[in-house]
């Protein structure tokens, strides 16, 4: 499939192009802010882009992809505070940690469908937060601390706030690519199309839930590699990055960006904490705002921004 | 006769106190067209259902090709040979008409478990769809999206998409549904063209067709067979006359 020109490309486009300029912006003018702001949108853009492909592509509404936020980012913290620094054992680490973690509650919750999987995936974030509440060696309630950022032999520096955003975008692009790889191959072929009509999938000679299983996992690892990167931002890992008001904050990303789109998450991780980072210099109730914005989208624009956007041409 | 293809043996299945399927017993050779005939109720769909692995007996056996299919998921009867298409369409409509066959061959292509090539450009599976939906007469809408596709276009697909499986044995549940007269007629043209190739079980309701098409047929009533044979035996059957009496006109009218 030729990329067409049309509005939602041009803006995927000029999106990506203002991505990769902003250091130069934040140098010029001196605005550390943005940069740190922007960072954090970077790595939850592609946390959102992971349960985009689940979701979206998948049509497995998890409620519960906030824990692997949690559990790569306690993979880097809990070995950084037990003198393991490198970042090729971390992340590693994290990244097969978050595969198997998804692996067990995919391959319990996949037996469900709808309502039922949406609760299960619930519950077992939720429980990833409660065991997390209770290393009390590693911070417990009140979290952990990540003194020293992951050490990649000299070859990067994570304490470099620039070298640190283009590590997170490198990531972010490239999860993006490996998703469009995935979503237009034969196994994107069979997930998508389990999607929209899982009994005629079966009846063709496909054993539909092993495919949706591999994609869960592979959606939950992705995640885990936000996990890593956004401990590392914080320099701080708690409990509270898997609570499930942060799988919703994910939700709504995709959805607000539009679901089963490419950068559909991305523009939703931008628009939506941008959004909060604006409300909330001026009011603390700034869900009031963002409430009724997701109600509006919800009701008129099926499809996300995305999906307005890929209107505007032909209307 | 040559060995069955399938065989169905004191097949029962009920839904609570409903016997939906009745001590059914039955043998499709290989080459025939067999119809499934039956009022509404019979349980015609049902027994369908059951062949494919969608619903599984309470008791009984299922044999297909020599082999005991009875407890094995539709998606490996699929891979031996079994395919289906639905009395209600059964379509992925959010894709295109080439991109529903084309995912039938890839079903019986080795497994999918492949991540990176773009599965639109694989020559050999495109080759495949399009030969399918060439054959049904679907060649020039192949890039239509389904959801865009007329009611008759869709039933059209339906057996696209099953002749993709390359089946040994097609399971046909009312593929003339719902179709005005000349699209009826299309599909008869193209089953008879189809039977040289395949052997098919075919439910239908179009006793015009059924007659026109089948090599034998079976008579179901409430979940039973009450009558297998030639159609000129089952036109002439008492049985089936006094059990099929509110649709007699339909049956004698050929007779």
């Amino acid at each position: 499939m030729k990329p067409k020109l049309n509005a939602s490309n041009a803006v995927a486009a000029l999106m990506c192009a203002a991505l990769i300029l902003l250091p130069v912006y934040s140098a010029a003018t001196g605005n550390i802010f943005i940069l740190t702001l922007f960072t954090r949108i970077v790595i939850f853009a592609l946390a959102a882009a992971s349960l985009n492909l689940i979701m979206g592509y998948g049509g497995m509404m998890s409620f519960g992809h906030a824990a692997y936020l949690g559990i790569g980012g306690y993979a880097v913290g809990i070995l950084a505070a037990e003198g393991i620094g490198s970042g090729f054992i971390q992340w590693p680490v994290a990244l097969v940690v978050s595969a198997l973690f998804a692996l067990l509650i995919g391959s319990l919750s996949l037996r469900t469908r709808g309502v039922y999987f949406i609760m299960i995936t619930l519950a077992f974030a939720q429980m990833a937060y409660y065991v997390a509440s209770a290393l009390s060696r590693y911070g417990g309630d009140d979290g952990l601390t990540v003194y020293k950022r992951s050490d990649f032999a000299g070859l990067i520096n994570l304490s470099d706030r620039n070298q640190f955003y283009y590590l997170c975008l490198a990531c972010l692009f490239g999860g993006l690519y490996l998703i469009w790889r995935i979503v237009n191959s034969r196994f994107g072929l069979v997930v998508q199309g389990v999607r929209s009509n899982e009994q005629r999938m079966q009846a063709i000679g496909f054993h539909a839930n092993r495919y949706r299983l591999v994609c869960f996992v592979i959606a939950g690892t992705i995640c885990g590699l936000a996990g890593a990167l956004l401990a590392n931002n914080t320099d701080f890992v708690s409990p509270a990055v898997m609570y499930w008001t942060r799988s919703g904050d994910l939700m709504v990303m995709v959805i607000l960006g539009g679901m089963g789109s490419l950068f559909g998450p991305v523009i939703g991780a931008i628009v939506y904490l941008l959004l909060e980072e604006l409300l909330s210099q001026f009011t603390e109730y700034s869900g009031l705002i963002l409430g009724p914005v997701l109600l509006l989208i919800v009701l008129f624009a099926r499809g996300g921004i995305m999906g307005l956007l890929g209107r505007m041409r032909r209307g | 006769m040559a060995d069955p293809l399938l065989r169905v043996d004191n097949l029962v299945r009920r839904y609570g106190g409903i016997t939906a399927t009745d001590n059914l017993s039955m043998e499709v050779v290989p080459g025939e067209l067999h119809a499934i005939i039956g009022p509404n109720g019979a349980g015609k769909t049902t027994l369908i259902s059951q062949l494919t692995g969608q619903v599984m007996p309470n008791s009984g056996t299922i044999r297909f090709a020599g082999r005991d299919v009875t407890g094995l998921p539709s998606y490996k009867r699929s891979r031996l040979g079994l395919a289906r298409s639905f009395q209600i369409t059964s379509l992925l409509k959010d894709f295109s008409a080439i991109d529903n066959v084309a995912l039938a061959a890839q079903a019986h292509d080795g497994h999918s478990f492949r991540f990176w090539g773009n599965a639109r450009k694989e020559r050999h599976l495109r080759d495949t769809a399009r030969a399918a939906l060439e054959r049904v007469g679907l060649g020039k809408r192949a890039d239509i999206m389904v959801s865009q596709l007329s009611h008759g276009e869709q039933r059209e697909l339906e057996l696209a998409v099953a002749l993709a499986t390359k089946p040994q044995l097609l399971l046909l549940d009312e593929p003339m549904a719902g179709l005005g007269v000349t699209e009826s007629a299309r599909m008869v043209a193209l089953l008879k063209e189809l039977r040289k190739e395949v052997t098919i079980v075919l439910v239908e309701h179009d006793m015009e067709a059924v007659f026109a098409l089948a090599d034998r047929i079976t008579v179901l009533v409430y979940g039973r067979v009450i009558a297998c044979g030639v159609p000129d035996a089952i036109r002439r059957d008492e049985e089936v006359k006094r059990a099929y009496l509110g649709e007699q006109h339909a049956v004698t009218r050929h007779g």
